[in-house]
């Protein structure tokens, strides 16, 4: 197949690309959720990504949280940022971080003003943004434009076998056309770590990624109360024929096909090396770590589901594809992607990445994900640890 | 019926299809499990496995019914046996397991955590 060498996306100031146009109300923590979905639900076409964090938080949670905050609303997907927090300081440290990108962003507090006359003020705002946005037209924008994350989710072995194998076919074909690509799930590397870290592009990327593999398995060792057995592998996993760690570490490493990484990202940090595949340090809790790579700049994202995962993100589309027929049968709703004809050797390798990136291509034009359909938003931040 | 499925299979490509379709996949030479990919083998069930490494195909006869995703033993395994799958250690046999037999979490235990 002949790969397309161009997608409909929206040019941003900053000269990234957006797949979609979203303009969102950002709350910086927990307390100003009200107010957030107040403003959201005044103003049609704006969405809240309401989340449970962000107050007396220190240290690199806190810088965690920040990261976070900043590199959602910078994130190419969406055009213009209303931010709404407690106190005016951190509000506008977010304010500040976003507008580097010369996206329009505006910051409320709600201490002095109350939930009510903030809600009003910061509405005014919001319409004003969206209509702003709702001008702007997608235009011809080069397929290096697509920064593609991937995870995957209720893994079976049916995504070892052929859903992973499919995302790293799709992959080994872009790689080459210069997108950036993004892998994470570090604690679902455990097994499969010393095979992953030959896959660095350079000696300090193979050595950063065992430092922070081990960094990660020393805290799970340490807090782990038994063999992890019920959580790693997970119910659905072994309900699905996955034994061990180690089996569905191996699985989930057939999604970088034949990649090297060039370097290893701190949870929510932008790459800064180029186009390329990058690791970055995440949980393996689907929505952690979706939430973590949209906010590193990722504007779309494959997931491979062997039982049937369900996530999505508000800001970045969440593509899923599945080789499990009885998947495929039984929640059909949840699955843009289709390649259970691989197990049946009706469909190879090749042709399942070759649909896969026509999929990708659709949604990167402005086809709706299963999950955007389905109103699937989880945003959830990672935390570090308890709170001041 | 033999003979039918022969001209069937020379004229048309789907009958061709089903005829290589598999009941068990294995990724690596070296593994001694395979992936069940139908809904579910039933115990003496003679089966195809398809070795994906080298593209070649092998038989077995299954001793457990086995649900589609879940593994089938590929030779006799004794406790403290590796598991290899991918043609890597995937966890040790805490149980031995006879060729054929279903292997899961009640035989196979992670070498992590």
């Amino acid at each position: 197949m002949e790969i397309p060498k161009s997608f409909l996306g929206y040019k941003r100031e900053n000269g990234r690309a957006g797949t979609r146009n979203h303009v969102i109300i950002l709350p910086v923590d927990d307390i100003s959720n009200a107010c957030a979905e107040a403003v959201a639900n005044n103003i049609k076409g704006t969405i809240a990504l309401p989340h449970s964090y962000g107050r007396l938080q220190f240290g690199a949670d806190l810088e965690l949280h920040f990261r976070t905050m900043i590199g959602t609303g910078s994130n190419p997907n969406v055009a213009a940022v209303i931010v709404i927090g407690i106190e005016p300081k951190w509000t506008k440290r977010i304010v500040d971080g976003i507008a580097k990108t010369g996206k329009p962003v505006e910051g409320f507090h709600i201490e002095r003003t109350g939930d009510i006359g903030t809600v009003m003020k910061a509405s005014k705002k919001a319409q004003e943004l969206v209509m702003w946005a709702s001008e702007k037209q997608r235009e011809e924008c080069p397929i290096s434009d697509l920064w593609i994350s991937v995870k995957c989710g209720e893994s079976d072995t049916t995504s070892g076998l052929a859903s992973n194998p499919t995302v790293g076919n799709l992959m080994d074909k872009l790689e080459p056309l210069g997108v950036h690509l993004c892998f994470g799930e570090t604690s679902e590397l455990t097994g499969a770590e010393k095979v992953c870290a030959t896959r660095g592009a350079t000696k300090e990327a193979s050595d950063k990624f065992m430092k922070t593999w081990s960094a990660y398995n020393d805290f799970i060792l340490k807090e782990a109360t038994d063999d992890l057995s019920e959580s790693q592998p997970t119910a659905g996993n072994i309900a699905g024929g996955l034994t061990t760690i180690e089996e569905k570490a191996f699985g989930n490493f057939q999604k970088i096909g034949n990649c090297k990484f060039v370097d290893v990202l701190e949870p929510a940090e932008e790459p800064k090396k180029g186009k390329g595949l990058y690791f970055m340090d995440t949980s393996s809790a689907a929505a952690e770590c979706v939430t973590l790579q949209a906010a590193a700049g990722f504007n779309i994202h494959l997931f491979p589901t062997g039982q049937g995962n369900i996530v999505g993100n508000p800001i970045e589309p969440v593509i899923k594809l599945t080789a499990n027929p009885l998947t495929v049968n039984s929640m059909g709703e949840h699955i843009d992607c289709d390649v259970s004809k691989i197990l049946s050797k009706e469909m190879n390798l090749s042709e399942a990445g070759d649909e896969l990136i026509k999929t990708t291509l659709k949604v990167a034009n402005g086809r709706l994900t299963c999950a955007e359909a389905l109103g699937h938003r989880e945003f959830v931040m990672t935390k570090l640890y308890r709170s001041a | 019926m033999r003979l039918i499925y022969k001209i069937l299979k020379n004229s048309n490509k789907q009958i061709d299809t089903i005829l290589m379709a598999t009941d068990i996949i294995i990724h690596d030479q070296k593994d001694n499990v395979g992936v069940v990919v139908i809904e579910k083998i039933t115990p003496k069930q003679d089966c195809k496995c398809w070795i994906m490494e080298n593209d070649s195909t092998i038989n077995i006869q299954s001793a457990d019914e086995i649900p589609l995703g879940h593994k089938i033993a590929m030779i006799d395994l004794k406790e403290g046996d590796t598991i290899l799958k991918y043609g890597h250690d995937i966890g040790k046999v805490v149980k031995a397991i006879k060729k054929g037999e279903h292997v899961h979490v009640h035989n196979v235990k992670t070498k992590k955590w």
